[in-house]
């Protein structure tokens, strides 16, 4: 692999990690299975292109594209919560009312961005060249999102969302508006998966109608490659874990494809995937069975 | 004070399995007493702690605390009045979270909840105070998942983690119930220190008679439904568990000839 793919390898799975830290919160925090990711993250996309095209400021435009996730997350936990809709169900009412909904937002299937400005080339320094500069740049930002989540939820608004995924029985107990604190996780959860949309068409050149097809599966595979890497229930490890999940799998992912003995190629990545995902599920419970072995 | 009248309770309405939990149902507690619950399997007691704390909305009927109208309010809008302990010591906490989130958690009962830091330096210590006076080690525990505690331990900071916050009204459903007899009498010693440190108007269902006359200065025995026995001061005190138990038997049977009148 050169140090181009590596850059670029690196460079997608920072912006997926964005993606693993949504699906951690919603799947893991909540335990609610969203499956709205597929759709808030072309969602993001669409907005942050358009918005671009039309001559906005690309800055604004990836704010408004995160916070059209989180309405998305926020319309999803309504649909729970206030119409009583299963959560699963609700999330896939979800995601296909988002396909309508990103076509019209786009008016067309794509949005190319070439040679418009995006968040990454206005801020790019004349010294670096841009592929190392995107992967750095997005170091940062998911650093400083990392950071920002464990603060929240080790405040009492967080811990309410946490209580409320681990016994809602119990958090409502204590005064917690269960309903509330579904809503805020799910629109936090999908606000980030906007922002990995809108920073994924900044860096692939626009945004496209079918970029979300499997954006859930990639953001879960992220998360259990994450969790078998790093076990740890502790917040703050659990989010790095995540981040590392999503970068290691995305290393895979280019691996494999760039192998020429393996013989893989593009169409081949749900495959892979699915192959990933597999193992990271059952490599655990081999280890505790050995584990187990060696104490008996 | 509570004050419940004239609750009524139907599952499954209109169907082969209908059944009615709470029969007119009306019960006064003045603040400051602690009052014990016995009856039979399937007499109401549960559904009536639920019906009082929210998470059964009651067909008809009025629920105050301190004359505050509660009847309709959610669980969480009680909880600011209501604490609770359940009787599975897994429902009442939050096994995910260490020991001080679910103490942090509950010391914001029925608060609002911002974005300062749950956790902060001088609450871990008053918890860690708390804790010591369990004389269990959970004070150097902290941070561990409450998860990793035994069954007892967990009722053990649930009834402190009740008592974190000041409420109107404890309600306790057969908190003991699934310990085993030394740690059961443990919690329960607990319990009657906490209510009486801190003068909770409390609520206690118990299937032991011996408890139920033991602890408190009130006992009242449910049967479908309803409130067949009110006992508290001298009556109280010259009672026996055998003597609750002839009382238990002849409500039952007076209950069922009631019923036989009525269907005949
Ligand atoms: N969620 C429910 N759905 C249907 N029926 C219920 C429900 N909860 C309770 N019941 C019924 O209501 C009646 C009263 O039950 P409840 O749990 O209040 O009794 P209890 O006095 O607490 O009994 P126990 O001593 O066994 O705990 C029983 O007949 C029970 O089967
Ligand atoms: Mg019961």
């Amino acid at each position: 692999m050169s140090l181009y793919t590596l850059l670029g390898a690196l460079e997608i799975g920072l912006i997926f990690s964005l993606v693993a830290l949504g699906v951690y919160i919603s799947f893991r925090l909540l335990r609610f299975p969203d499956l709205t990711v597929d759709g808030s993250f072309p969602l993001g996309g669409a907005v942050a292109a358009t918005m671009i095209a039309a001559g906005h400021d690309p800055f604004t435009a990836t704010i408004a594209a995160t916070l059209a996730g989180a309405v998305a997350g926020l319309l999803t936990g309504w649909l729970n919560v206030s119409l009583k809709i299963m959560d699963l169900l609700a999330s896939i009412l979800m995601m296909i009312a988002l396909y309508s909904i990103n076509l019209r937002i786009m008016g067309k299937p794509n949005v190319p961005l070439i040679t418009e400005p995006t968040v990454f080339n206005l801020l790019q320094p004349e010294a670096l060249a841009d592929y190392v500069f995107r992967p750095l740049l997005l170091v940062l930002v998911v650093l400083a999102v990392k950071l920002a989540l464990d603060a929240y939820f080790s405040t009492q608004s967080g811990l309410a969302i946490r209580a409320t995924g681990s016994n809602a029985r119990m958090a409502r107990a204590q005064g917690v508006n269960t309903g509330m604190a579904i809503l805020a996780g799910m629109a936090l959860s999908n606000a980030l998966v906007g922002l990995a949309g809108a920073l994924f068409a900044q860096t692939q050149g626009g945004a496209d109608i079918s970029m979300g097809v499997g954006t859930i599966v990639i953001g879960l595979a992220a998360v259990i490659v994450g969790e078998s890497l790093l076990p740890s229930r502790k917040l703050y490890l659990a989010t790095i874990a995540v981040i590392l999940g999503a970068i290691v799998y995305r290393f895979f992912i280019a691996l494999a494809l760039n192998s020429d003995f393996i013989g893989l190629q593009a169409q081949d990545l749900n495959l892979v995937t699915a192959v990933l995902v597999t193992v990271a599920l059952v490599v655990p419970r081999l280890r505790a069975h050995w584990s187990g072995k060696k104490g008996a | 004070m509570l004050k419940a009248s004239e609750l009524r309770l139907t599952f499954n309405p209109g169907t082969p399995i209908e059944t009615q939990a709470l029969r007119g149902m009306s019960l006064e507690i003045p603040t400051g007493q602690f009052v014990t619950v016995i009856g039979s399997n399937g007499a109401g007691k549960s559904t009536f702690l639920n019906a009082v704390s929210g998470e059964q909305r009651v067909d008809s009927g009025k629920i105050e605390i301190d004359g505050i109208d509660m009847t309709r309010q959610p669980v969480w809008g009680r909880a600011r009045h209501v604490a609770r302990v359940f009787q599975d010591p897994l429902a009442g906490t939050c096994e995910d979270l260490t020991i001080e989130e679910n103490m942090a958690l509950a010391k914001m009962r029925g608060e609002r909840r911002g974005f300062s830091f749950a956790v902060k330096p001088a609450l871990r210590e008053e918890f860690r105070a708390q804790l010591s006076t369990l004389g269990l080690g959970l004070e150097n525990r902290l941070s561990d998942r409450i998860g990793l505690l035994s069954g007892g331990q967990r009722q053990a900071v649930s009834l402190l983690m009740a008592a974190l916050q000041p409420s109107r009204l404890l309600l306790l459903d057969e908190h003991t119930a699934a310990l085993d007899p030394r740690t059961a009498a443990f919690v329960l010693e607990l319990t009657v220190r906490i209510v009486a440190e801190h003068k909770l108007t409390t609520m206690m269902v118990t299937h032991s008679m011996r408890q139920a006359l033991d602890v408190g200065q009130r006992t009242v025995m449910l049967h479908q439904g309803r409130v067949v026995l009110d006992v508290s001061g001298k009556e109280r005190e010259g009672l026996d568990v055998h003597h609750l138990l002839d009382m238990f038997e002849k409500v039952r049977g007076e209950k069922i000839d009631d019923d036989a009148l009525l269907l005949g």
